[in-house]
């Protein structure tokens, strides 16, 4: 049997993965794409909160301290994720975290980031909305900021705001094809140029390749698409070229896996992971008083009532990005929508807190509810610990699995997000307007949905597995693309920041394509130019 | 039960479900070799059905279904996780948890028996031990599981987060046919109606006007500067 062999091999179809996979494929690479998930599209995507149907294409992974939410399909978080498309603030390139001095590469900055995210808000592209995109939830937070003494803003969103029927459905995929996933744009834009992409490959390991002509020999099975925890083949494809972009949760552990065969990963690989500093609260709204202290009421005549209406993100407050205010007092305000899956971890008044007779009560209130979500600056306290069997963590069923991943937030953490309740609560509880619930930490610790940093980019090899060009110190040639890249948390949603990143890295993959004698056209336009 | 003794039955579970992951296990002898590590092989399906309803009517509690029901505790009137549909759940097929359950409820019972022990509780052979205690003291001993030093934790949050999905979303049902039954847990949420064609829109979804100033350092495409 003759091996297989490939120029660049992509692992992962999410943002890291995607906008590598087009620049290269366009460019005249042969280049093969492994996604561990399935391949779902429109028609695909199901109104329904039936197990077998959303579970199939997002895992909850539950680590020890800290449960991650993440895509498992081709085109990963772009397809499930909720779309807010923000940049992040220019304070965050400055951070320094517990480290005491500049985290990010030097190379680095907004003003470096911005010609990058112009092309990736054009891709995709981004929607500014206005107030008439916003929400009744969204409305509620941005009208008691303003009676609070905040701004509130429209968020920006990957969304075709024309074709959207503001259903509530993102987490399941996007029914109407309205928001901008990877499966319109990047994707399909890099299979026009014949890249390959195989869904329900999960790669294992990346070893040394003894092709010649090869650098890394990738090893993956491929998943029974009934049940992920069932592998019914396995192969190795050598490459010129890898990147790694399994996502935050998924690169780490990869890589571990391969530390021998690899002679050796940097030590930074599996540690500094962050949640983005996310903490989700829900605020129990009085009806009356979103009447009468906000003068709100929509057409059938109530108040508010509107938690399950809209598009899960349409605004937030910016209002706490002071550039000046110190480290890990900054962080945005958001208005956010769960699907019920999530009601067991907002606590009740009363003992118990999160189970029980008062907690029941509280569901009945439940379209009065307000989520929130404060994104904050934490301090990338992660760590992965022994490597599972294969994959990224232990599959319990589908949708769930055992993570290998270790939280526990520094008093500097706990300090931030203690910050961010309070502003929540001097907006959301003045005059009784609602009472703020922070989601518990016993049934699911610390939940992010916006894993990053456990193999990060930076200038100090002690601290960053990455150099600033996203490449594996002492491993020519293995690169590192998705939100494991990131250094720090980021105050805002990352996925605009990972696709950025991945849109800088790209000139470097080319180079290193051509290195290995892949011939490579240049000045690739934007997908669908 | 002895500490050591729960400590095996942990591993046992915990084997059980790596090997399920992996493949490496048949369900029956997953099921065999947990039922026999928990000494729980006498437990007959309706003391595990018994006992999980139990700990899903403290997590969500509901009304009895009948006068002499003493799985679910009748702490309040209307619909819990146990009308919501729990144990279907629990069984669906898409979830590898029923080899389980008989371990997982002898785990629980084990702890009631550990409760009621140094409480001086009389428990009636005749039920399963947490059946026989009461709300007030299912309450206090399922707090308990979730103290962060528990060794069994994580069996608890998979169990509460099934709960929940029970209740909460109608997860062993399509949501328009939950719906259009009626399901307790959605309707007790007041979960919205789909249109005709089994989807959701909302063509009213905003209040339309500006409702706070904007932030002075917007870029042009809305984000913070
Ligand atoms: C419900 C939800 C809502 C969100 N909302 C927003 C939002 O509004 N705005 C925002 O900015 N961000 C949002 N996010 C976060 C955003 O989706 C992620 O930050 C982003 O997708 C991360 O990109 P990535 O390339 O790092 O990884 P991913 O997009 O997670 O892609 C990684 C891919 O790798 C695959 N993979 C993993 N392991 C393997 C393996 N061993 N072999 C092969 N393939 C593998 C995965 O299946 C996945 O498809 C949301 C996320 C979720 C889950």
């Amino acid at each position: 049997m003759t091996a297989q062999t490939t120029d660049v091999l992509v692992i992962g179809s999410g943002f890291g993965g995607a906008i590598p996979a087009y620049y290269l494929a366009a460019a005249g690479a042969r280049v093969t794409v492994l996604e561990r998930g399935p391949r779902a599209a429109a028609a695909d995507f199901a109104h329904s909160m039936r197990l077998g149907t959303y579970n199939k294409i997002v895992d909850v992974v539950q680590g020890d301290g800290v449960s991650v939410v993440a895509g498992n399909c081709v085109g990963g978080g772009s397809v499930v994720y909720f779309a807010a498309s923000l940049r992040a603030p220019s304070f965050v390139f400055e951070r320094h975290g517990g480290l005491g001095r500049r985290l990010w590469p030097a190379a680095l900055t907004r003003a470096a980031l911005d010609p990058w995210y112009d092309r990736v808000e054009e891709a995709l592209p981004v929607t500014r909305t206005d107030w008439s995109d916003v929400s009744y939830a969204g409305g509620v937070l941005a009208a008691a900021c303003r009676r609070a003494g905040h701004t509130c803003n429209p968020v920006p969103v990957a969304v075709d705001t024309g074709t959207c029927t503001n259903c509530n459905w993102m987490l399941s995929g996007c029914r109407f094809d309205a928001k901008r996933s990877l499966l319109l744009n990047y994707l399909p834009a890099a299979e026009a140029h014949g890249a390959e992409i195989r869904p329900l490959h999960e790669v294992q390991t990346v070893t040394p390749s003894p092709l010649p002509g090869s650098r890394y020999a990738v090893g993956y099975t491929v998943l029974d698409p009934d049940d992920y925890s069932c592998t019914a083949q396995a192969g190795v494809i050598h490459a010129k070229v890898v990147v790694l972009a399994a996502g935050a949760v998924g690169t780490p552990v990869i890589l571990q896996r391969s530390a021998l065969l690899l002679g050796g990963v940097p030590a930074a690989v599996g540690r500094y992971f962050s949640g983005n500093g996310d903490r989700v609260s829900v605020a129990d709204v009085v009806e009356d008083k979103a009447r009468s202290l906000l003068g709100l009421s929509h057409p059938d005549g109530s108040a508010y009532e509107g938690l399950p209406v809209g598009r899960p993100i349409t605004a937030a407050s910016y209002d706490h990005l002071d550039p000046a205010a110190p480290e890990y007092s900054r962080f945005t305000l958001q208005q956010i929508y769960f699907p019920p899956l999530t009601n067991l971890l907002p606590q009740a008044a009363g003992s118990p807190a999160w189970f029980g007779v008062e907690k029941r009560n509280m569901r009945a209130r439940w379209r009065s509810w307000l989520t929130l979500l404060a994104m904050t600056e934490d301090d990338n306290e992660g760590t992965f610990g022994t490597v599972p069997l294969t994959g990224g963590f232990t599959r319990l069923a589908p949708g769930l699995g055992l993570g290998t991943m270790t939280y526990r937030p520094t008093s500097r953490t706990r300090g931030a997000w203690g910050r961010a309740d309070t502003a929540l609560r001097e907006i959301l509880e003045k005059d009784g307007l609602s009472r703020v619930r922070p989601w518990s930490e016993n049934v699911a610790d610390t939940v992010t949905a916006h894993p990053l940093g456990s193999a990060r980019i930076g200038d100090d090899p002690a601290t960053s597995a990455l150099t600033d060009s996203h490449e594996l110190r002492g491993h020519s040639g293995l690169f590192v693309t998705d939100g494991a890249a990131v250094p720090t948390s980021l105050t805002v949603n990352p996925s605009l920041t990972i696709a950025a990143l991945a849109e800088r890295a790209v000139a470097t993959i080319a180079t290193r394509a051509a290195d290995a004698g892949v011939v490579l056209r240049r000045d690739i336009p934007l997908p669908g130019r | 039960m002895t500490g050591s003794d729960r400590r095996t039955i942990l591993k046992a579970l915990v084997a059980t479900l790596a090997g399920l992951s992996v493949g490496g296990l048949d369900a029956s002898a997953a099921s065999a070799s947990a039922a026999s590590a928990s000494a729980a092989s006498a437990a007959s399906e309706s003391w595990t059905t018994q006992t999980l309803g139990a700990f899903a009517d403290t997590l969500i509690p509901g009304e009895r279904r009948s006068p002499g029901d003493m799985v679910i505790a009748g702490a309040v009137t209307g619909p819990g996780a146990v009308q919501a549909g729990v144990v279907t759940l629990l069984h669906s097929p898409e979830l590898p948890v029923a080899p389980l359950l008989p371990a997982i409820a002898a785990l629980l019972d084990a702890r009631a028996v550990a409760y009621a022990a140094l409480r001086l509780i009389w428990l009636s052979p005749s039920r399963p031990p947490f059946v026989g205690l009461s709300f007030a003291d299912r309450t206090a001993l399922v707090g308990g599981l979730f103290d962060p030093d528990d060794l069994d934790r994580p069996i608890w949050q998979v169990m509460s987060l099934l709960v929940g999905l029970a209740f909460d979303t109608a997860g062993q049902q399509d949501t328009v046919e939950a719906l259009a039954q009626g399901h307790p847990g959605l309707t007790w949420l007041r979960f919205p109606e789909p249109d005709a064609d089994g989807l959701w829109r909302f063509p009213d979804f905003s209040y339309g006007r500006p409702l706070a100033a904007l932030h002075p350092n917007t870029t042009a495409s809305g984000s913070p500067a």
